[in-house]
């Protein structure tokens, strides 16, 4: 019992440290998308962990804890591919000293939104 | 894992015409049957109440719900694709576990440690629900974001763009997690 406390605490621990990285990506990114990826990704890791944690102190718990974290596992990519696309899609250009929008040369100059943010981020890579 | 909640057009598709020639009631009771074992495991609570109240919003949910694509039986039936479907979740958790770490380091070094953009990559899986996995995936492992896709093609923004030749970043991106779906998915 007491060697599972410990355990449950330390897992607990890591994955708030996980939740912490994810925060501080999300002051540290220099674009939407980089904030996507440490903001609502480092945090599955930190919330499995802390969860499992949790679960590991309160046994009885376990059960339901496993199945909000398939929620989180299952949900999480959805939103944070949703809210990327929807982004590209309004226009928004990747931040300077990206390397290349494939997605932008792909759609060409189809889209009015897309139009304005490939002439933003040439004036960028210009300045 | 029942990854398919969103409707897509291909997949909805896909199912009315296979309903067509079965009928869809034993799919509609396994999804209300699944539904309800969730429900259960969630009030874990045997009270007459509970499972009267759960079964009805279970069967409610399943009008919904039951066209969604997923793993039909045939995966539990194939011992190979059941054997690979169970090697795939520790692969992802690997995977999620490495790119964690690997995401960690670029957010604590003293100055940023990235070099982003958007990357096309191409995928060899043909079913839809394996396509959607593998979006997912690559989403769920730090690192990697799928903004978009076009059929087989997928644009992956990537932190650290290793390469933006479509052949090597389809091996970096995708390969690994190909390997299983491709055996799961046929």
């Amino acid at each position: 019992m007491q060697v599972l406390d410990v355990i449950g605490a330390l897992l607990t621990l890591v994955g708030a440290l996980f939740l912490f990285l994810a925060a501080l990506g999300l002051v540290r990114m220099p674009d939407f998308y980089n904030r996507v990826q440490t903001g609502t990704k480092a945090s599955t890791l930190g919330v499995i962990l802390s969860l499992t944690g949790l679960g590991l102190h309160h046994p009885e718990w376990l059960p339901k804890i496993w199945l909000v974290a398939l929620f989180v596992v299952i949900t999480n990519p959805l939103s944070s591919h949703a809210l990327a696309r929807a982004v590209h899609r309004a226009g928004l250009p990747l931040a300077k000293g990206s390397i290349r929008d494939a997605l932008r040369d792909e759609y060409g100059l189809e889209s009015p939104a897309l139009v304005e943010s490939k002439v933003a981020t040439d004036a960028e890579t210009e300045a | 894992m029942q990854g398919g909640r969103i409707p897509r057009p291909a997949d909805c598709a896909g199912t009315k015409v296979m309903s067509k020639k079965k009928s869809p009631l034993p799919r509609y009771l396994a999804t209300t049957g699944l539904l309800w074992v969730m429900w259960v495991v969630l009030t874990a609570s045997f009270a007459v109440q509970e499972l009267a109240v759960g079964l009805l919003v279970a069967a409610l949910a399943a009008l919904f719900t039951w066209r969604s694509p997923r793993f039909g039986g045939s995966v539990l039936m194939m011992p190979k694709r059941f054997l690979y479907a169970m090697l795939y979740i520790p692969y992802l958790v690997k995977e999620i576990a490495k790119a964690n770490v690997d995401v960690a380091r670029r957010v604590l070094g003293k100055k940023l440690l990235i070099k982003p953009g958007i990357v096309k990559v191409r995928t060899r899986l043909k079913s839809p629900l394996g396509r959607l996995i593998l979006a997912n995936s690559i989403t769920l492992t730090p690192g990697t974001l799928s903004v978009d896709m076009r059929d087989e093609d997928f644009f992956i923004h990537w932190i650290n763009v290793e390469s933006d030749d479509i052949q090597q970043a389809s091996r970096k991106i995708v390969a690994g997690f190909e390997k299983y779906l491709e055996v799961i998915f046929g």
